[in-house]
């Protein structure tokens, strides 16, 4: 592997990527279908103005219909564009207000793009220079990310560009400073890219309150958004309108369909897990044929192995890089320059490579695992191609024999054109807290004023007054049933009326935590100081306290070994271990969607499966022989003994988080009722559960009550809970991530939120906080949802089979990691034992318990 | 008594679960950190508003322990409050509980950095304690010899079959004990801490506060 896969070291020939046309999206004068729009009035066409035509000309392009609709609507106070990755969406986004800003009489900014990504910022002020610059037009473009530099941000704000781009946690930023109305001043349009990316998440939601904020300042304000393709375009426009203002939708064409296929391979894929190391030489083959490939995984770390298997084997040296989120930096933009320049073949990826970035010639995309939802399917692979009017093409790789299933399921539906999305509800009230005191760092705020405010926001229009003044009142007081801080307020109510910050000192704090995304505790990893200190990347704190020096695992794609930590990062050097461990990072883990666990249920019932390879089609009918297979509207229940446990499988098909819950619940369940569980483990599609006792009727483990009492009293203390409770604690300011004095080697001053969780559950079991934890978990890692989905699906509708030996079908689940034992009683004794082997290694269990009985011992004091 | 033995300069000594030390021949209890009000503190210097329970908490966990062993001597081993500020904010009602918890027993106040000064409470408040072999200090001093310390909130971490379990800890070794914090709004600082690895001798170990307390070999 020589200098290892380094990017700079390794760069080939590849072929060049023709950036003639500066990067635009292609214009195409063959295109035919014209849009759709479902608010149908047809207003006069508006004409592009000479200069703009003449340079359209100079290219050899002409408007696409959809560009020239959304001119014509300009005036439209919302309006959405759906439109497939590559049809000049950008560039329909932008053209009104470089028509608008062209004769040079606007003053200040003109139109707010917001991406949901840095990277995307950048790369549309790149792309949009070169026209500008062509025209000669009287624009001044700017971004503003993370990474400007202060005294740009600073220049910013004395002197807006016309054109600002930003990201949602910028603009947040932006508008809790007491000068928001004079950089705003003259605001005419907001540009929201890749709308759909952020609309299903708190980034989205905290950035539609701040454009609420925003339109108070500039009431003219026009909004634009720009998605890819969706399964319900409506709720993108309710969420992005100005409430009770319409949203107007324009439908694109959406393109040829796209064309997919599953990898088959000679080698039958494992029986378990996610690496889909069997299919390396033939996705090496594949980067071989195509120009460009992405392969996209489902978690960084299944990135970070297949990467470094794919080295191992890449013979050709094909210049291969590596792009995830947990990345240095200046690696990934390295990757990314390199990309575009066309110098890479293949990108290993996760979904840090999602969004509308402009690539260049990408024409293969290779999906390694189930695509856990087909939306997501969707998107990435309308990356493979630019080319507004060829197929994009793309390639399914299932890691195992059940993602065979699930991968043939998903292709149906790509095929069917039914993308799934279940309906989300009202916008949580943790990023509204966030708001409230954003806004309060901008300056004294009316309670009445805000609350109106809010309600023109598309996920808070039903937010009732008591929601808002509970919100409101835990920013100003902490909201507890013990009022211990009335002199300490956060917000104060001046004598007019108007909540203020008690100490203007706060905004400092409050600003640096602003934002939704939650990182878990990370510690950079760096090369040891005297070999130059280059930094890696990140990995999670957790793992890093596994790790003892000597220990090796893989970052960015090379083997490091660990050798301390320093100043809380991480130091490492180089080693060419073979096997390295593998750091974990923030679980990627989605689960498997409804509409996708449906449909592989709905092939069960097939006689025969000529759709799927061999090897995958014999295991099912083998399962169908021995036991049977799970059916829609049943539960299939198997017990069996297995490594002398009395072993049970339950296919519930809730996903993986619903079937993780499950596990828990029933593993409760069936202590209550003396069955001696052990363990369990779940997957997207199963729960194992193992213990002492058979399981001779599952009935009663399913009573619907049962379960959800214990749910009720499980709540109270279990992880899931305290991480969730964590996560919105943070957002809505009881926990700062960031304090204005930074935090030393030493960390007996912070403690663990789980201790405040403890304490309200304890003492203030009402609290908003619970509250939102309650509501946050029971639709997200606790998923309760889904598993009521499945009790009602299948009422008392159980298939339970009683075998002498595992089935073909719950045969993988043997080999699954993740297995999570009954904690009680059970890390008691594990402590004991470990403890008592430790002092009895050391020796130090033949001085216990009295050291100083023996005089001898006490050297060197 | 739910407690791990060790003996400290002859001084036959009980680690207990809940983090506090028993010292049954002088019927003394000692507890250290108890960090009282820490969450008035935060709020009252601009951050956030944590739940103001940390109070009752740490007294109703004090409580139970005192019920327990029915002390003739209390030693509260410094930063019993978060700040002198703190100890002055306290609500009558948590006033009365601290009194009532003294009734007909010594209690002694040593200072900490967090409440360097007297507090307005029942109780003596000293530097430092000596009883016997035995010197009561908040923060350990590298000569000392048959020191009970606390301040540093000690914690230990021990791997086991994949799990890692961390706990507030007491380090012994022959010349020291350095206590855990007992008030609830503490975090701990790792046993391997350069800091702690200095302080205690080779052959240290850490008892792990719990349900049962545990001695391992100090993680380093």
């Amino acid at each position: 592997m020589g200098a290892g896969p380094h990017l700079t070291a390794r760069m080939g020939a590849g072929p060049q990527y023709n950036s003639a046309s500066g990067g635009w999206p292609p214009f195409d004068s063959t295109y035919g279908a014209g849009p759709h729009c479902n608010t149908c009035y047809i207003s006069a066409m508006t004409a592009l103005p000479a200069t703009f035509q003449n340079w359209f000309h100079s290219k050899g392009w002409s408007i696409h219909p959809h560009q020239q609709d959304m001119l014509d609507r300009a005036d439209a106070p919302s309006l959405l564009l759906i439109a497939p990755t590559g049809g000049g969406k950008t560039l329909s986004g932008f053209l009104p207000t470089l028509i608008d800003l062209a004769d040079g009489t606007h003053e200040g900014m003109h139109t707010l793009y917001i991406s949901p990504l840095k990277a995307l910022a950048a790369d549309i002020k790149r792309n949009l220079t070169t026209p500008v610059e062509e025209m000669g037009l009287p624009i001044t473009i700017d971004e503003r990310t993370g990474d400007t530099p202060a005294t740009r941000r600073k220049r910013q704000r004395a002197d807006p560009p016309n054109i600002f781009l930003t990201t949602p946690e910028s603009l947040a930023l932006l508008v809790s400073y007491e000068d928001a109305p004079r950089m705003f001043k003259g605001l005419k349009r907001v540009v929201i890219d890749e709308i759909h990316a952020l609309a299903e998440s708190k980034r989205g939601d905290q950035m539609m309150l701040a454009l609420a904020r925003l339109q108070t300042i500039c009431p003219d304000l026009k909004r634009v958004g720009l998605s890819a393709t969706v399964e319900d375009p409506a709720a993108i426009a309710h969420l992005m309108a100005r409430h009770p203002d319409p949203c107007e939708i324009l439908l694109a064409d959406p393109g040829p369909a796209p064309d997919i296929q599953m990898l088959r391979t000679e080698e039958a894929p494992p029986w378990s897990g996610g690496g889909a190391a069997y299919a390396i030489p033939a996705v090496l083959e594949e980067v071989r044929r195509h120009n460009t490939t992405l392969i996209f995984h489902n978690t960084r770390a299944q990135a970070e192995i297949f990467f470094h298997n794919l080295w191992l084997a890449n013979d050709d040296s094909l210049p291969i890089g590596i792009h995830h989120g947990s990345l240095d930096r200046e690696q990934r933009a390295r990757v990314e320059a390199a990309m575009v320049r066309g110098d890479l073949r293949a990108i290993v990826c996760t979904g840090s490579l999602d969004l509308g970035i402009d690539w260049g010639d990408v024409d293969l995309v290779i999906q390694i695992g189930a695509p856990k939802n087909v939306k997501r399917l969707v998107q990435r692979i309308g990356r493979a191609n630019h080319r507004y009017n060829a197929p994009s093409k793309a390639l399914l790789v299932p890691a195992n024999r059940f993602e065979v299933v699930e991968c043939v399921a998903a292709l149906e539906a790509v095929l069917e054109g039914t993308l799934d999305g279940d309906p989300r509800g009202q916008g949580p009230r943790d990023v509204l807290c966030q708001h409230i005191l954003i806004t309060a760092c901008a300056g004294p705020f009316d309670e009445d004023v805000l609350y109106r405010e809010f309600k023109t926001a598309g996920a808070y229009t039903s937010l009732t007054r008591a929601q808002f003044d509970a919100c409101l009142d835990f920013c100003a007081t902490g909201g507890y049933a013990l009022r211990a801080y009335d002199r300490w307020q956060r917000l104060i109510q001046r004598p007019d009326g108007h909540w203020q910050l008690r100490d203007p000192r706060a905004a400092q704090r409050i600003r640096m935590n602003i934002g939704t995304i939650q990182d878990t505790d990370t510690l950079k990893v760096r090369m040891r100081r005297n070999r130059g200190g280059k930094p890696l990347g990140e990995i999670e704190e957790g793992f890093a306290a596994t790790l003892t020096p000597g220990d090796t695992f893989l970052i960015g794609g090379q083997i490091v070994k660990y050798e301390g930590l320093r100043d809380m990062t991480v130091e490492v050097s180089r080693d060419s271990a073979k096997k390295p461990k593998v750091a974990t990072f923030m679980g990627t883990k989605f689960a498997t969607s409804t509409q996708l666990s449906d449909r592989v249920q709905q092939m069960f019932t097939q006689d025969s499966w000529p759709e799927l390879p061999p090897h995958t089609a014999e295991w099912l009918r083998l399962q169908r022989e021995v036991s049977q297979l799970p059916l829609p509207g049943r539960l299939l229940i198997e017990s069996f003994p297995h490594d002398g446990r009395a072993q049970t499988a339950i296919y519930g098909f809730a996903g993986r988080n619903g079937m993780q819950t499950l596990g828990l619940l029933l593993t409760k369940r069936m202590e209550e009722l003396g069955l001696n569980p052990l363990g369990f483990l779940a997957t997207d599609y199963a729960t194992l559960i193992w213990g002492l006792d058979q399981i001779d009727d599952p009935a009663p483990l399913f009573d619907r009550a049962a379960i959800e009492k214990g749910l009720e009293t499980w709540l109270g203390g279990n992880a899931v809970m305290k991480r969730t409770f964590r996560a919105s604690a943070t957002i809505a300011g009881l926990i700062e991530r960031n304090s204005p004095q930074a935090r030393k080697s030493g960390r007996q001053a912070t403690f663990s939120s789980d201790i405040l969780y403890d304490t309200l559950y304890k003492y203030d079991p009402e609290h908003l906080m619970l509250d939102v934890t309650r509501e946050e978990a029971m639709r997200g890692l606790v998923d309760f949802g889904r598993i009521e989905e499945m009790l009602d699906r299948v009422e008392d509708r159980i298939d339970h089979r009683v075998l002498s030996r595992v089935s073909p079908l719950a045969a993988p689940l043997m080999l699954e990691m993740g297995r999570v034992p009954v904690k009680g009683a059970a890390e008691e004794k594990l402590l004991a034992d470990e403890a008592a082997r430790l002092m009895e290694t050391s020796g130090l269990a033949q001085i216990t318990p009295a050291p100083s009985h023996k005089p001898k011992w006490r050297v060197g004091y | 008594m739910n407690g791990c033995e060790f003996s400290l300069q002859g001084a036959r000594l009980s680690a207990l679960g809940s983090g506090a030390l028993w010292w049954p021949e002088e019927a003394l209890l000692c507890v250290s950190d108890l960090h009282l009000g820490k969450s008035e503190r935060m709020v009252r210097r601009g951050g956030a508003a944590l739940p103001p329970y940390e109070t009752r908490d740490t007294l109703e966990r004090l409580e139970a322990v005192i019920n327990a062993c029915q002390p003739a001597t209390v030693v509260c081993l410094g930063d019993s409050f978060d700040d002198l500020g703190a100890a002055l904010a306290l609500g009558q009602e948590d006033r009365l509980w601290i009194n009532r918890l003294q009734a007909g027993r010594r209690w002694v106040w040593i200072e900490g950095n967090h409440d360097p000064g007297p507090v307005d409470l029942g109780g003596s408040h000293l530097a430092a304690l000596h009883i016997g072999p035995l010197a009561f200090t908040h923060i350990a001093q590298a000569t000392a010899v048959g020191e009970v310390s606390g301040h540093y909130h000690p914690k230990a971490a021990l791997h086991a079959r994949g799990r890692t379990i961390s706990r507030p800890a007491f380090l012994i070794d022959t010349a020291r004990v350095i206590m855990p914090a007992f008030g609830t709004y503490t975090g701990g600082l790792r046993s391997e801490t350069d800091v702690l690895n200095r302080l205690m001798q080779p052959a240290a170990q850490a008892i792990m506060t719990g349900k049962t307390p545990v001695a391992l070999p100090m993680p380093r």
